[in-house]
């Protein structure tokens, strides 16, 4: 057994400079074969570099990569038959029709023109296309191209799917679809990388790495990351949010603080007290009427958390 | 005072708009280039007033007074001599090749024409198919011969000009061959320039280059369909030439075609070098302008070649068109083929390696 064995994705120690600036630091990744793994991060923090990185298109300044038990970059051209690759833009050309599409990308990945018959009927009814199969890819609503770029994208069967961003377009019910094929994928054995901005979203990941300025500052399952939180979480439901805010700013303790809809959601450092007596005195003295409670930490308090230093800037 | 609310928002337009303008360097780039660029061609490229017209002299006479009256020929500024083939068909072969532009043949009895006879005393040889030699070379019919005896009271003629391949001086004789190129200079690069950046704009090449395609692959996949475009275009402008304006074809079609492919081949790679360095199809838009007007008037198309200053004319060798009209001429009015037409040929065979080599370079580049 070597010691990729399981891992659809290993990286030790993965450094790549940009004229200096590292846009990747020092990332070990391991990510299980079979499992949907999510890299979350802000705007910049390395995710779509790593995604690079990961398939050969860039070259590493340091570390080493292996990707379905292939050397990366060296044996970049093997594995690329074997990725499928969906970008948060559609990709596909609007000008030509489904099948088109469908047909064009089969004779890139050079599938047999049998298999590719084959295949291009079995993703048309995976994904239900079958009703637009002779429209312009342009004339489809958002949740249908989703489905056609993911239909292209595993029209080859590829043991490992690239996902970068790939539901910034769509409305919640595609999403909620798209995430169900996502999962049909994986209990056929395919292992899922994809990038995302949503919490709802790295929630249903089987595990998940935070990326900021282009290190790894969390990873684990999501279930595990939240528990783990050395936070308090506590919710306040004032009548002058405006006021309370301003008063909960003075608190030492407070991390952070995000509003949602009429309440007051807060994160404070465990330091032996109870913070919702905390802060309930504190609102007390500054005349805020307000109820306080403590509440279980979200993957988004992981988030913001994992990212930001100071959060009360 | 405040401004009407019209007038409020047009200027928000307006300046908005200046904003997007000075951020786009290119086109910055393009607004004070281009003018720059037409200028110096037409202050120093173009000249009218043809000069140095490349000429083979066959002296059959030989005597001082023949030499006296090349020298003169010379002197005029008009005709260079650069070559002194052996014989009248020889210097034939120079011209259909394209090597000089005007002959001059002194026939032997060029001594008793001078003393005796009221005949021209030499033939003057002129492509008719290039503008704005035949004219030039016209003036000099009636050069004066100092040493000439005349016995006729009327002015004596020195040279008989003979108008080769356009005796009619028709210009669209002159003008529709080359044509090809121009269209050709224009659509191609134009093309794949666009065809390229489009692609890049709208995402599409995010996913290719994560597929199997190769980047080789992908740059002769796209090409392809474009060379089909370009023999069309070529077979169109040389079918109305030939209706519609009597253009004669005096060479073979087939190396024509093949002329054709080669300038095609050369003017693709110069599109897929520009999709390289432009951002939008906007600039790929201004970039193939860019390239195709110093090609339309520097190429010897509608200019006389031989009127440009000699450094212009270095310089227009980088250009595929200069090259290409050479051999469209040779092929279609000189009936050269291309064999005869090897010097245009290996330029423009220079001109399609250099701009490969630099378009494969950059699309490797740019794709990763």
């Amino acid at each position: 057994m070597n010691a990729t064995a399981g891992l659809a994705v290993r990286t030790r120690g993965l450094v790549r400079r940009f004229a200096g600036v590292a846009a990747v630091d020092g990332l070990d990744l391991d990510v299980p074969r079979g499992e949907i793994f999510g890299f979350l991060g802000p705007n910049g923090s390395g995710k779509s570099t790593t995604m690079r990185l990961l398939c050969g298109l860039l070259q590493p300044t340091e570390g080493t990569i292996r990707v379905l038990d292939y050397d990366i970059p060296a044996q970049a051209e093997a594995l690329r038959r074997r990725i499928g690759y969906m970008t948060q833009r559609f990709s596909l050309w609007e000008d030509l029709t489904v099948r088109e599409n469908l047909e064009f990308m089969a004779r890139i990945f050079t599938l047999e023109p049998g298999h590719a018959r084959q295949r291009i009927a079995a993703v048309t009814s995976e994904y239900r296309l079958a009703e637009f199969y002779g429209r312009a890819a342009g004339t489809l609503s958002g949740g249908q191209k989703q489905r056609l770029a993911l239909a292209a994208a595993t029209l080859h069967d590829p043991p490992l799917l690239l996902l970068d961003e790939p539901t910034s377009a769509v409305d919640p019910q595609s999403r909620r679809d798209f995430w169900e094929s996502l999962f049909a994928l994986i209990g056929r054995g395919a292992t899922i990388l994809v990038s995302t901005h949503y919490m709802d979203e790295a929630e249903r990941c089987h595990g998940i790495a935070i990326l900021d300025q282009g290190r790894l500052v969390a990873k684990g399952s999501p279930q595990q990351l939240m528990q783990d939180l050395p936070l308090h979480v506590v919710e306040i439901e004032a009548q002058n949010m405006d006021a309370a805010r301003v008063a909960l700013r003075q608190m030492p303790a407070m991390r952070s603080s995000a509003q949602l809809g009429l309440r007051l959601h807060a994160l404070f450092d465990r330091d032996g007290s109870d913070p919702v007596a905390a802060v309930q005195a504190r609102l007390n003295s500054a005349n805020v009427l307000a109820k306080v409670q403590a509440t279980e930490a979200n993957l988004e308090d992981v988030f913001v958390t994992a990212t930001l230093r100071d959060a009360k800037q | 005072m405040r401004l009407p609310a019209t007038l409020t928002r047009i200027f928000a337009i307006a300046s908005k708009e200046r904003r997007q303008m000075v951020r786009d360097r290119l086109t910055i780039g393009m607004i004070v280039m281009l003018p720059l660029v037409q200028i110096m061609i037409f202050g120093y490229g173009i000249n009218f007033d043809v000069r140095q017209i490349r000429t083979g002299v066959v002296d059959f006479a030989n005597t001082s007074a023949s030499r006296a009256l090349i020298t003169d020929l010379e002197a005029s500024q008009v005709v260079q001599v650069v070559a002194r083939p052996a014989g009248a068909a020889q210097l034939q072969e120079l011209i259909t090749a394209g090597e000089v532009s005007a002959g001059v043949y002194i026939p032997p009895d060029f001594e008793r024409r001078r003393i005796s006879e009221d005949r021209p005393l030499a033939q003057l040889l002129v492509d008719g198919g290039k503008p704005g030699l035949e004219g030039a070379l016209r003036a000099l019919g009636s050069m004066p011969v100092p040493a000439r005896k005349s016995v006729a009271p009327a002015t004596p003629v020195t040279f008989e000009v003979l108008t080769l391949y356009n005796p009619e001086r028709r210009t669209a004789v002159q003008v529709v061959p080359p044509l090809i190129g121009v269209i050709l200079n224009m659509t191609m690069v134009l093309f794949t320039a666009i065809a390229l950046v489009r692609e890049r704009e709208r995402g599409n090449l995010e996913l290719l280059i994560m597929t199997p395609l190769k980047p080789v692959e992908l740059m002769i996949g796209k090409l392809l369909p474009y060379v089909g475009v370009g023999l069309i275009q070529t077979t169109v402008v040389l079918s109305v030439g030939v209706l519609l304006f009597d253009v004669p074809v005096n060479g073979h079609l087939l190396d024509l075609y093949a002329g054709a492919l080669l300038f095609i081949s050369a003017t693709l790679s110069l599109g897929l070098v520009i999709s390289t360095l432009a951002a939008t199809q906007f600039q790929a838009m201004q970039l193939a302008f860019f390239t195709l007007l110093p090609s339309i008037l520097l190429s010897g198309f509608a200019f006389p070649f031989d009127g440009m200053p000699r450094t212009v004319q270095l310089i227009a060798q980088v250009l595929p068109l200069t090259h290409f009209v050479d051999i469209v001429r040779g092929v279609v009015l000189r009936g050269a083929g291309l064999d005869q037409l090897l010097g245009p040929v290996a330029k423009l065979g220079v001109v399609l390696a250099v701009s490969v080599s630099l378009a494969v370079l950059r699309f490797r580049k740019r794709l990763a």
